[in-house]
């Protein structure tokens, strides 16, 4: 690892990218991720790298397409409407079977809703998010440090899978600023047989597309696509486990609530109460292993999320609602302060309310 | 330390400008000057002046800012009381410009005035651990820059290499260096170097010109 820096969460992402050898960035401004679009404006023609500000999101989710067809590492950032604008062309690059990174700096919602930090797009990132049949890596950093580190573990896994991987960060760790270190090894590199690099007359040319016209041939694609799904579930779940040894209440909570909740556990743990955590790092694949070896010895589950309660709904799938699944959220650009959270693990703790 | 009637403050993106100029408000006020502090920054929506607000009225220091400034309005706008900083000469006032060239170019309608009344400080503020300003060199590239945007000159250096909360004494001694080499590229001086009220007894006497920031604001 290299010196330590102070860096914004936005551009820790940024120059992650950069050192994973990602060259191509496209996007459209849109706060709070403008950091991400400001820091490869002014690095990338200092590296030999392309920056280019599209005339729209659509266009620049367009752009992430195309060069994604070549086998180049590329990335397109946004902010939650941003995001939604850029859905038609994450599903074709799903569709394609081409990797690329996409990253959602959350902010409030729905419509234009407002610029503080928000995970009120778990759904959109984990449930599909767009058209079709598919899935994409979605990674919740927690930390100035993971907003780096998981950017190049997305830049691996989507190229090893040759799917769309998802940074599903928020306002607060776009804008937040902590030391962190960064990688000065080359980055990993993947066989791309299938890119489309010019056949030089050597080969037969490769094609890369969504559209397939004959039903058998779509589904038997479909399928084959979600065994590959079921590779990436079986070997690429990340998550955290905090305090869980002896825990009887599990708080379950991703990206910068976690943070607020770990607080809170300390302050609980204090007062005498078994209360522990598990942070889900990939969002999808979801740990459900790890939750449901939870739901047969914890008493109760508890959701810290910034949203009316998204993430909850897969915890309750995860554990076969075996034990109650309580929710303790913030909305609209509030964050839960951990008073809050150590108030509802104390309710919990002393028999609570479903 | 000597202080101008005016006193600036720009630098690269996330060098720690608001903080600053916040603290250096305080202090002036302290020595029983009357200050106004005027946020001129307009590339950013968060981490603004205004944050201070209780602080500064407390204080008894007059605070010019957007009336979107911490609204979650993202709109670029500048207040228009910034030309009364200009007129009232008996104030000690302070400008926290935006980062950046970008953020710079705010200052560039004022440059004028500024320049005329020449009674000014423009204070460069210097963060080695930012990723971008690592070195003198590169930190020199972007007051320049910086100059370009906004048509004023930079007179002197803030030394104000850290690490958040995080920052160590070594992390101090070691950005000594630095800004002495960025100071020997410019010809300018370091006016001051900026430190956390909790090393500041521990680096006196190994750092010379240090000035404590006791008003400090985080977010988590």
């Amino acid at each position: 690892m290299g010196e330590k820096v102070l860096m914004k969460g936005n551009e820790a992402i940024a120059e992650a990218a950069i050192r994973a050898g990602c060259m191509h960035y496209f996007g459209y401004p849109i706060t709070p991720q403008t950091e991400i679009a400001a820091y490869m404006a002014k690095r990338m023609p200092k590296v030999g790298g392309v920056f280019l500000q599209a005339e729209s999101e659509i266009a620049a989710i367009n752009m992430v397409l195309g060069v994604a067809a070549t086998g180049k590492r590329v990335m397109t950032s946004s902010s939650s409407p941003g995001v939604s604008l850029k859905s038609e062309g994450i599903s074709y690059i799903a569709g394609s079977d081409v990797p690329a990174l996409i990253v959602n700096v959350q902010r409030g919602g729905p419509g234009l809703g407002g610029i503080q930090p928000s995970q009120s797009d778990y759904f959109q990132a984990v449930k599909g998010g767009s058209h079709g049949d598919f899935k994409k890596i979605v990674l919740a950093p927690a930390s100035v440090q993971e907003m780096a580190d998981l950017t190049s573990t997305a830049f691996d896994l989507a190229d090893k899978y040759r799917m769309p991987a998802m940074i599903l960060a928020d306002g607060t760790l776009g804008q937040m600023m902590e030391p962190v270190e960064l990688p000065d090894t080359a980055p990993n590199t993947f066989d791309k047989p299938w890119a489309l690099t010019g056949t030089k007359g050597e080969r037969k040319h490769n094609i890369v597309n969504s559209l397939y016209l004959k039903p058998e041939e779509l589904e038997k694609t479909n399928f084959e696509r979600y065994a590959r799904y079921k590779t990436v579930e079986e070997n690429e779940v990340l998550f955290e486990e905090y305090l869980m040894d002896d825990a009887d209440i599990c708080v379950v909570s991703f990206g910068i609530t976690a943070r607020v909740a770990k607080n809170a556990i300390v302050e609980a743990r204090a007062k005498g109460i078994k209360v522990g955590m598990i942070r889900p790092i990939t969002l999808w694949p979801f740990p459900e292993k790890v939750l449901r070896a939870a739901a047969d010895k914890c008493k109760a589950f508890l959701c810290v999320e910034m949203n009316m309660g998204q993430m909850i709904e897969d915890v309750k799938l995860a554990t076969e609602c075996k034990k109650p699944v309580y929710l303790c959220n913030r909305t609209g650009g509030m964050i839960p302060a951990p008073e809050e959270v150590l108030a509802k693990i104390e309710e919990i703790n002393e028999g609570g309310n479903k | 330390m000597q202080s101008k009637r005016m006193t600036l403050f720009a630098g690269h993106y996330g060098s720690g400008k608001t903080n600053i100029a916040v603290n250096y408000a305080l202090y002036l006020k302290s020595l029983g000057e009357n200050v106004v502090i005027a946020d001129l920054d307009i590339v950013n929506p968060y981490f603004r002046t205004r944050d201070s607000l209780e602080e500064l009225n407390n204080a008894g220091i007059r605070l010019i800012s957007s009336a979107f400034a911490n609204s979650n309005v993202d709109l670029p706008a500048l207040p228009q009381d910034v030309y009364s900083l200009l007129d009232k000469r008996e104030e000690k006032a302070i400008m926290d410009i935006g980062g950046d060239d970008r953020g710079a170019y705010a200052l560039g309608r004022y440059a004028d005035a500024i320049k005329e009344e020449n009674d000014y400080e423009m204070l460069f503020v210097f963060n080695k651990y930012r990723p971008l300003t690592p070195d003198a060199e590169s930190a020199y590239e972007i007051m320049q820059e910086i100059e370009a945007a906004c048509k004023v000159k930079f007179t002197a250096i803030v030394n104000n290499s850290n690490l958040g909360e995080l920052t160590t004494e070594e992390d101090v001694i070691n950005s000594v260096d630095s800004a002495e080499k960025l100071s020997e590229l410019t010809g300018l001086p370091v006016k001051m170097t900026t430190v956390t009220e909790k090393l500041v007894n521990n680096l006196n006497g190994k750092v010379e010109n240090l000035f404590p920031l006791t008003l400090q604001k985080k977010i988590i």
